[in-house]
């Protein structure tokens, strides 16, 4: 089949970007949306012109490295996957593809199709963790953990920091990305000591790198390519507020 | 040079402890004037950093990624070992030792092993501290569940994204001395070599992804987790950055690379698709516990799978080895698939696939059951493929997963370069010829956690540190070189991609360096290897500039370094003559077509030095010693 893309180029973070439209040949259904896209860079080299340039790595779905915003969806038409998890039999023959980056004030672009994400290391590190040192722990099975509650910490847990979630709200906030943070270790037992601190922490790191408030529209929810449910969101605000009264 | 692998006297089970005592230490206060570059943040990297850090080493780390949250440790899928017997089924320190030995098919060192051994159950004490989700049973405590190569169950897991949750627990102890100032993240920085001053390692050049600026960094030592090379085949599971670079190029400045033939093919992958794949993606093993393996009896056969009538499919596996029946190692179950696809009963566009049917466990225990065990890969499969699992058999084949071989270091993760530490994939340790499951995560945390903090302070506590800088002769030089390498790859401007030359690279390698291998083939690479490596310096077209971001460029580095690594893989497979976990030579097997060891010649680690550009390199040998084990032949009939 053939599909026409219209790619957001941008040479690096402080020139103009623009739409750049391509006609894509021979592309077959089995082919990834990224396999497309190599196939495309290899013809432009071949040329003589600049490919494309995008992220990527592991290319099944756990990394978090990819992210594009296709026909203005994150991670594109299907639910519950990233991009490079997303096959052109999802497409038809003669469609118009328009690709951009994740579009967010705290996500500059570097070139073209690439984000610094960065920002999401920077919150993290204002207490997206337990405070222990390697060695000197108890025994692993000192403290039980009931099931329902370490299976909910683990759906909080599963987040691959991708940035969907901020890329498809209008707000740009990264509150499902800060709220799975924190609702995963205020479930768990080991999570309790810090757990006040952390939630204000956090809260006030997000709002430092310029990601916006939420104003509940749940679409991170739905563009979350592990779908992190936004009660998690709901539990962080109940964190957040109780923090702040004591 | 002789080969000194530093193992501690003493009984098996003493070593590390005496080892400890025996190490010297670096006095608190004194700590904080010890600078160490770490490359690679994944599993091992992270763990370290966060390890070091704590202690109050000041730590600089490197990553091409943007993220430590990118490293390819995130995708591993089953589990992680630790000998803790909470199943009360008989697991021991001892029989963890012991089965990892055996899987590596006594290719691997003793004391290194049981040190391993020793230290996992340290590692889930620290993981669970730490918040990571493991699974766990009704009463609140930790689950457990069961892999290849063991009869006991001492895999901790969590779902199906082990990995992950490892990984970002290390990450999370690493970005807490991000904040704490004592780790340096420098992301998006690729490690391009490395600099020794007086023979010892002393730094780095690297070149910033983003800016393509090439700076030096000094430090009191220096350490590599930067990870395998399976990339070399162009196709294998690893993520698509995954390279060598910084192991090769630091063989190329004096450090051995040992075993580098040592690579394991996991026999259960989605298959090739088109010319245009650019990855292979993997199917957890564990799938092997309900899928039966087949091929139809009759060569060629293009029927529709469900069309065929039971009479007529060959459920191999059951067939050969009616003990272990579809749950044989994984080198095993590789080559027995090649084998029924090379004799024309493979399956698919391609005919190189199998069928994984779940057919009669659907049957037995209904879809739901099916749906709630392996939910996820089964959805995995059918958005890679667009078939369904639930009504046609999966097609798998097997795929280059995970390299044991890597840098030689001793017991103290040293490697031939004074003052190089080398840990997690990217060395050799504790595999042998054959990795088993759940035991990659386990080694790289131990490296990470537990063991380095150890004995980096021996060697620093012996080189009193800060008297490195970057305006020393040696960092100039090798800037220089740097620079002129990356120019000339730029200069080439021939007529084919960096991706082009990199699949014929790894047709060359899985076709003769594979999963079987003859002298003949291998003959065969180390003239195809050569040639293809000119045509790259010759062809090679990278497009664009040193001074952006240049993703060709990145790829041109690393393939430059894969068309010598892969001739290397070449000659060590040549010269081991035998067959042995998942080195496999066909000359080497026993009448029923299983590996054949030869104890007598080859119980030896394989440690290969540089010797200069177009020069074979040269092979030292490292004896190994069993005092604790007997060798005997693996069987799984």
């Amino acid at each position: 089949m053939q599909v026409f893309l219209k790619v957001w180029r941008q040479a690096d973070a402080k020139s103009e970007g623009q739409f750049v439209t391509y006609t894509v040949e021979n592309v077959t259904e089995d082919m990834s949306f990224f396999e497309m896209l190599d196939m495309l860079n290899n013809q432009l080299v071949l040329k003589g012109e600049e490919p494309i340039a995008f992220d990527h790595d592991c290319r099944e779905g756990i990394c978090g490295t990819c992210g594009l915003f296709i026909n203005g969806r994150a991670h594109g038409p299907l639910r519950g996957i990233t991009t490079c998890q997303l096959h052109m039999r999802s497409f038809n023959d003669g469609d118009s593809i328009v690709v951009e980056p994740w579009r967010a004030e705290a996500f500059p672009v570097i070139k073209d199709l690439i984000v610094d994400r960065t920002a999401f290391d920077r919150i993290m590190s204002a207490g997206g963790y337990i405070s222990v040192n390697t060695g000197g722990v108890p025994d692993a099975n000192t403290i039980p953990v009931p099931k329902p509650k370490a299976d909910e910490a683990f759906d909080a847990a599963a987040c691959i920091g991708c940035g969907a979630c901020v890329a498809t709200c209008k707000n740009s906030s990264a509150m499902l990305f800060v709220a799975a943070k924190v609702s995963h270790l205020a479930l768990l037992p080991q999570g309790q000591v810090e757990r006040k601190q952390r939630a204000l922490n956090l809260i006030a790191a997000m709002d430092m790198e310029g990601f916006g408030a939420c104003t509940n529209t749940g679409a991170c929810e739905i563009e979350c390519p592990k779908e992190i449910s936004l009660v998690h969101i709901a539990r962080l605000n109940r964190e957040f507020l109780k923090a702040s009264l004591i | 040079m002789v080969l000194d692998a530093k193992i501690p006297d003493g009984p098996l089970a003493e070593k590390w402890t005496r080892h400890r005592f025996d190490l010297k230490l670096v006095n608190p206060a004194n700590k904080r004037k010890y600078n160490i570059i770490i490359v690679g943040t994944g599993l091992a990297g992270a763990s370290a950093a966060a390890s070091l850090a704590e202690l109050g080493y000041n730590v600089n780390t490197f990553s091409y990624h943007e993220s430590p949250r990118r490293a390819h440790s995130i995708a591993a899928q089953g589990g992680i070992n630790a000998a803790k017997n909470y199943p009360n089924d008989g697991d021991s320190i001892f029989r963890l030792f012991y089965d990892t030995i055996k899987g590596g098919d006594y290719r691997s060192r003793e004391a290194n092993v049981y040190r391993l051994a020793e230290v996992s159950n340290a590692i889930i004490d620290q993981c669970v501290a730490q918040g990571v989700p493991f699974a766990r049973e009704y009463g609140g405590l930790l689950d457990n569940r069961s892999f290849g190569g063991a009869q006991v169950s001492r895999t901790f897991y969590a779902r199906g994204q082990t990995g992950q949750q490892l990984l970002l627990g290390a990450y999370s102890a690493f970005v807490r001395q991000m904040k704490s100032g004592k780790v340096k993240f420098h992301p998006r920085h690729e490690m391009l070599d490395l600099v020794l001053v007086d023979g010892h390692a002393k730094g780095i050049i690297t070149r910033n992804l983003v800016t393509g600026e090439i700076r030096s960094h000094a430090a009191d030592a220096v350490i590599l987790a930067t990870g395998g090379y399976g990339n070399v085949f162009f196709l294998s599971t690893n993520a698509m950055a995954s390279n060598a670079t910084a192991i090769w190029r630091a063989h190329k400045k004096g450090a051995f690379f040992a075993n580098p033939c040592f690579t394991q093919i996991h026999p259960t992958c989605i298959p090739l698709s088109s010319d245009h794949q650019s990855k292979l993606t993997l199917m957890s093993e564990s799938l092997r516990n309900d899928g039966r393996v087949w091929v139809p009896k009759k060569k060629g056969d293009s029927r529709s799978p469900n069309d065929i009538p039971e009479e007529e499919r060959d459920y191999y596996l059951e067939r050969i080895y009616p003990s272990f029946g579809n749950l044989v190692p994984r080198d095993v179950a590789s080559r027995r698939a090649k084998e029924m696809c090379d004799t024309g009963h493979g399956v698919g566009p391609t005919g190189l696939a199998v069928y994984l049917d779940f057919k009669d466990v659907i049957a037995r225990n209904g879809k739901q059951w099916v749906a709630d065990k392996y939910g996820n890969l089964f959805d995995m499969y059918k958005q890679i493929t667009g078939e369904n699992p639930y009504d046609v058999p999966m097609r798998i084949y097997p795929a280059v997963h995970y390299t044991m071989g890597g840098l030689w270091v001793d017991y103290n993760l040293m490697s031939t370069i004074p003052g190089l530490f080398v840990l997690g994939e990217a060395n050799f340790s504790d595999h042998g010829a054959n990795r088993l499951g759940a035991s990659a995560l386990m080694q790289g945390l131990a490296d990470g956690y537990f063991i380095i903090p150890y004995t980096i302070g021996d060697y620093l506590a012996k080189h009193p540190g800060g008297g490195t800088d970057t305006n020393q002769g040696s960092f100039k030089t090798t800037t220089q070189e740097v620079e002129e390498k990356l120019n000339q790859l730029l200069a080439v401007d021939g007529s084919q991609t960096v991706d082009e030359i990199h699949k014929k690279l790894g047709h060359i390698l899985w076709e003769y360096v594979g999963m079987a291998r003859n002298r003949e083939g291998l003959e065969k690479a180390l003239k195809l290897i050569p040639q293809l490596r000119e045509t790259f310096w010759k062809e090679v077209k990278v497009p664009g500039t040193v001074n952006e971001l240049n993703p060709e460029l990145e790829k041109a580095g690393r393939v430059a370094d894969f068309l010598e690594l892969g001739e290397l893989m070449a000659r060590d497979a040549l010269h081991r003559e035998e067959s042995c976990g998942g080195h496999f030579r066909e000359e080497y097997q026993t009448e029923e077509n299983e590996a054949l060891r030869n104890d007598e010649q080859f119980t030896y680690v394989a440690a290969w030095e540089f010797r200069g550009p177009g020069e074979p390199a040269k092979l030292h040998k490292e004896d190994l010693i069993f005092e604790n084990v007997e060798l005997t032949t693996r069987s799984y009939k």
